[in-house]
């Protein structure tokens, strides 16, 4: 009788742990599928942005020619007139005057954080420039048009201008600049400059002549992807650019950029008006792309020569 | 001229590259918070804004939907981005499928926010008719910000040591469970961070959300109305009014969220650091 219970109870207790066991493998495979959906939803989001943006912005096509959209100058949206060369032309001008500025300033301030600066001096200098990162733009853009825009007025024009848009896209791409630089900077292995200091170069031939060949391709690709940034970037350039649609012959003349077109406009365009701006969109999209290649490259050439 | 007084000028412009460099946040910190906080004061977080062409009011209804936007966007954002990065970090192997997604992964994270609100307004605003909405607003920036997590939170789950998955795995746990109670928790401050990051960019992004969520100074009744968050405001004030000082006042109590969010993921950081690396 004892042994029948316990044998009953023994039975009832497989039954549980089986019970048990087959939840958690259901779990398990459930939450397999689960991650993996998870997973392809970025897949799925990039899909779905190249599919609108080509369905809205391609049509555009069967009406414009394609050379005159990207090289007329006329934009004048009422009269079906889609030419986006003077916004090419503002978005690249503006990016070079920008990098122009911030790559040596950029660049010597890696050198200063990865060589220079004394340990105290780096603790609190690298938390204020990643605090330029966090800045919302459009605060960057309110103080060029209270500071930066009255500024360059002086020298002529209404101030809204290119040189304005570069001085406030500068500070914006800065701490991109610096931070990838200074990374590349530091992965120089250390052998390669004690034997340059024992072989009695100064500290700044070695930095010169050793750390910055080396570090080149990482240091390129922070440029680029600066410039990436720098062409994206689309609030302040519209609060300080000034957003006329001429093609900017000097530093102090207005321009708009690709971003600030689409932006500006899309709320209220419709038809031809509205795959115009999709059309921008894929033209801005390309170059990204383009530059986003261009990194990935050349930081791949730059592994093989540290390896070697 | 010999290397020692090549050296000398060399230092001499590279101290000043750094001089440079730090006078940039700390003139623009100073700047805004000098002209903005005079203007701060309860009355101005606590009524509404005007809206229109006039500057005038304070900025609670511009509180309200920047908070009510961050809640929708991070209740849709969290089970996607940490459960993408489980799959990433735990579960993928090195296929075509998964390499496929980290490509996407890596060029959604390079795309400029513009599409994103390109995007936004093409699919929510007007093919789903959600119109301009915090809904449509949320989704957007979902989009936008899903790379950010993905990538923070993988980094903080492949942190955590094999030792440990291989003891839960030893004691007879499933993976499911391995992944729930010995790496999710061990990870969880590094995750908490990527997160806080989400929310700091959703504050300051402006664009994707002047295409998708419409600018409406009033307040939020639903995930259907528009409405603006704090950096959306802003620029309506300073492109839109003279209300220099309201502007300079909501950029003030950006900066300040700023700041906020900067060192709490900093203190964050390093706590987890300190916790990976068997500090106390």
């Amino acid at each position: 009788m004892i042994k029948e219970i316990e044998h009953e109870a023994e039975i009832q207790n497989k039954r549980t742990v089986k019970r048990q066991s087959k939840a958690r493998f259901l779990s398990d495979r459930i939450a397999r599928y689960l991650v993996f959906i998870d997973g392809m939803v970025s897949f799925l989001i990039l899909l779905a942005i190249a599919v609108f943006t080509a369905q809205e912005g391609l049509p555009l096509f069967s009406q414009v020619n394609i050379m005159s959209f990207l090289f007329s100058t006329e934009w004048r949206p009422t009269q079906g007139e889609f030419g986006i060369l003077p916004m090419i032309i503002g978005s690249i001008y503006v990016t070079l005057l920008a990098l122009f500025i911030a790559v040596p300033l950029g660049v010597a301030c890696a050198i200063f954080l990865s060589e220079v600066a004394p340990l105290a001096v780096q603790r609190y200098f690298r938390p204020l420039v990643q605090l330029l990162v966090g800045i919302p733009s459009v605060v960057y853009g309110l103080v060029g048009m209270v500071i930066i825009v009255p500024f360059i007025r002086e020298f002529g024009g209404s101030g809204y201008s290119v040189l304005a848009a570069a001085i406030v896209l500068m500070a914006m791409i800065l701490p991109t600049i610096i931070s990838i630089s200074e990374d590349s900077l530091r992965a120089v292995p250390s052998a390669y400059k004690q034997g340059a200091l024992a072989l009695g170069a100064t500290h700044w031939q070695t930095i010169w002549h050793l750390l910055i060949p080396v570090a080149r391709s990482g240091i390129i690709s922070a440029v680029i992807r600066g410039m990436g940034r720098a062409v994206g970037e689309t609030m302040a350039m519209i609060m300080v650019i000034g957003n006329s649609v001429v093609i900017p012959l000097s530093p102090l003349s207005s321009a708009r950029t690709l971003t600030g077109n689409i932006a500006v406009e899309i709320q209220y365009a419709s038809g031809l008006h509205r795959n115009a701006l999709f059309a921008t969109g894929i033209v801005l999209f390309v170059l990204i792309i383009v530059l986003n290649s261009l990194a990935m490259l050349v930081l791949k050439r730059g592994e093989v020569v540290v390896e070697r | 001229m010999n290397a020692r007084n090549t050296q000398k000028i060399a230092w001499f412009f590279i101290w000043a590259g750094g001089f440079i460099t730090i006078l940039i946040p700390i003139s623009i910190i100073g700047y805004v918070l000098m002209r903005g906080l005079p203007s701060v004061s309860l009355d101005f977080l606590l009524t509404p804004p005007e809206g229109g062409l006039s500057g005038e009011g304070g900025i609670s209804t511009v509180i309200v939907t920047t908070i009510y936007l961050i809640v929708v966007t991070l209740i849709i954002l969290t089970p996607l981005g940490i459960g993408a990065a489980i799959y990433l970090a735990e579960y993928a192997g090195d296929s075509w499928i998964t390499r496929t997604i980290r490509y996407a992964i890596d060029t959604l994270a390079s795309v400029p926010s513009i599409i994103f609100g390109l995007f936004g307004f093409a699919l929510f605003v007007t093919a789903l008719h959600f119109r301009f909405s915090i809904l449509s607003g949320a989704l957007a920036l979902v989009c936008l910000l899903l790379p950010t997590l993905i990538r923070t939170a993988e980094q903080a789950m492949t942190t955590v040591p094999r030792s440990q998955r291989e003891a839960a795995l030893a004691l007879g746990a499933t993976k499911w469970q391995t992944v729930s109670h010995a790496v999710l928790p061990t990870a969880m401050p590094g995750i908490v961070t990527g997160i806080i990051l989400c929310i700091g960019r959703a504050v300051e992004e402006t664009a994707v959300l002047y295409v998708t969520l419409g600018g409406s100074a009033a307040m939020p009744t639903s995930l259907f109305s528009g409405g603006r968050t704090l950096s959306l405001h802003l620029f309506y004030l300073a492109m839109e009014t003279n209300a220099f000082e309201k502007s300079m006042a909501t950029g003030a109590i950006l900066i300040i969220i700023v700041i906020i969010i900067n060192s709490l993921t900093d203190w964050l950081a390093s706590r987890f650091h300190a916790k990976m690396t068997g500090g106390t």
